[in-house]
């Protein structure tokens, strides 16, 4: 994929969330380009998922300004939906439809939304399916899988879109130990082929291997940020260096 | 009196047969049985359907209202139809119908009756399939709408096929309600199951056989329904192991 990481794909200006009284973004300004892989980290309650969910606007932003590929999806007239289409999302609960079969799961999406006929959706969600081992699921149910297995096939229902961006709100954190490894080896072949991607994790081995960015967020603002080396070599902020003495 | 009690004795004394034969068989009785449960049925499926419709409309009001605030005015009207209407007894709101909203009109009863069932159970629907929709964790919805499909298209493809499912219980308990409490619309003239029965004892003076057969039809009539719920609950829940 030819990537150019001079494009901005997202532009983040003065992003502001509150819960009644509650602050939990307090203006955050940030670009990512495309083909960037950002993650963030940060204690919870930091506000990191809330911005995540901001930037598709599953979170409406009290004040400030998303622009997706130029647009300003913020702008109430905007349809949301239809740029919602190129921005793909992975949840910590997987959030797969559990009265659906597998296969239809990665297809209902594309198949209702006329981006493909039904058996371009099939074959294209078959491909997926073999991509990540998982070509026998195909008429399995949700309920039958592990949560591994649940994950990648989230992963790949985001995907049959094809998306420009893909969002993971901690995608790993609902998982059994030994299944986090299969679902952060499909996140890094997706961040290989140039996907452009943020990631709210607590995987720091993930961030080091193949972040572009490191973002710290506490306090519902972005800390810190920078490349993984000088970003875990050298951190700057008090309150990083704190956060990661207490995860590294 | 005396008449009357000795009448009684004789047909305490009779045989089972021969009441048989004077409640059911005798002047082709039994016709009028069916065509009562004819009326019941009619009266059930109409109210049953206007009630679906008015319950789920309510349903995504209230629901779409507590998600986003809108739809105030909607709201609100919903809100109040749920109170009256549960606050009611079915009887008087069905004289109030069939005497007053339709008094000087010729509608027929039995269409009369299937409105003011259908408004009444409607209200009950409402609140069962409002609660299925709760019942649905917020992550579907995000990720249908996360995918890009529009509130319509998330609520119609994967929240209510998942909050029917939940509330399918409910429903059928709703059904059942509903099929014995159109038993009241004798008071609005129309000849249903359980008139019909009264109709025969008034000819018979015997009250117990023609009120056993209605009882034991209402009974049929909800086993029946049960029975198919049930199967349908059972091809629903295929999905789940």
């Amino acid at each position: 994929m030819n990537v150019n990481h001079e494009e901005i794909l997202i532009e983040v200006r003065d992003l502001q969330k509150a819960f009644g009284d509650n602050l939990v973004l307090s203006g955050i300004t940030t670009e990512i380009k495309r083909g960037e892989v950002v993650v963030i980290i940060g204690p919870s309650g930091s506000g990191k998922s809330t911005f995540l969910r901001s930037l598709n606007l599953l979170e409406l932003p009290t004040k400030g300004t998303v622009l997706f590929e130029g647009v300003n999806i913020t702008d109430p007239k905007t349809d949301i939906d239809l740029h919602r289409q190129k921005m793909g999302m992975v949840f910590q609960h997987f959030n797969l439809f559990p009265h659906k079969m597998i296969l239809e799961n990665i297809t209902l999406a594309p198949v209702v939304l006329k981006k493909m006929t039904k058996e371009e959706a099939r074959q294209k969600a078959l491909e997926l399916l073999n991509r990540v081992g998982l070509g026998d699921k195909a008429d399995a149910y949700p309920s039958q899988l592990s949560g591994g297995q649940k994950q990648r096939i989230a992963i790949i229902r985001s995907l049959a879109m094809d998306p420009d961006v893909m969002l993971f709100d901690e995608p790993t954190s609902a998982l059994d130990p030994e299944m986090v490894g299969e679902v952060l080896e499909l996140m890094k072949q997706l961040a290989r082929e140039g996907m452009t991607m943020v990631v709210v994790t607590h995987e720091m081995g993930f961030a080091k291997e193949v972040g572009s960015r490191v973002v710290f967020m506490d306090e519902g603002q972005i800390k810190e940020q920078g490349n993984p080396e000088e970003f875990f070599g050298n951190p700057k902020d008090e309150r990083l260096k704190e956060f990661l003495s207490k995860i590294l | 009196m005396g008449t009357s009690s000795c009448i009684r004795g004789v047909l305490l004394t009779a045989s089972f047969s021969e009441k048989f034969y004077a409640n059911f068989i005798k002047d082709d009785r039994w016709l009028s049985l069916v065509s009562g449960l004819k009326v019941t049925i009619i009266v059930t499926i109409e109210a049953l359907l206007l009630g679906v419709i008015i319950g789920f409309i309510v349903a995504i009001v209230r629901s779409y209202h507590d998600k986003t605030g809108k739809l105030k005015v909607l709201n609100i009207i919903s809100k109040v139809y749920l109170t009256v209407i549960r606050g009611t007894p079915t009887m008087i709101q069905i004289l109030i119908m069939y005497l007053v909203v339709f008094g000087s009109s010729s509608m027929d009863s039995m269409i009369i009756g299937g409105i003011a069932f259908g408004i009444n159970s409607g209200a009950y629907v409402a609140e069962i399939i409002r609660s299925g929709i709760m019942s649905i964790p917020a992550g579907q919805t995000e990720a249908g709408r996360s995918l890009g499909l529009s509130y319509s298209q998330t609520m119609w493809l994967i929240i209510v096929p998942q909050a029917f499912k939940n509330v399918l219980p409910a429903l059928v308990n709703e059904m059942i309600v509903l099929i014995k409490e159109t038993a009241i619309i004798g008071y609005i003239g129309e000849q249903d199951l359980t008139k019909a029965a009264m109709v025969i004892q008034s000819r018979t003076f015997d009250a117990f056989m023609p009120l056993l057969a209605a009882a034991l039809i209402y009974l049929a009539l909800v086993m029946l329904l049960t029975f198919f719920m049930n199967k349908l609950e059972r091809r629903l829940r295929t999905s789940e192991r």
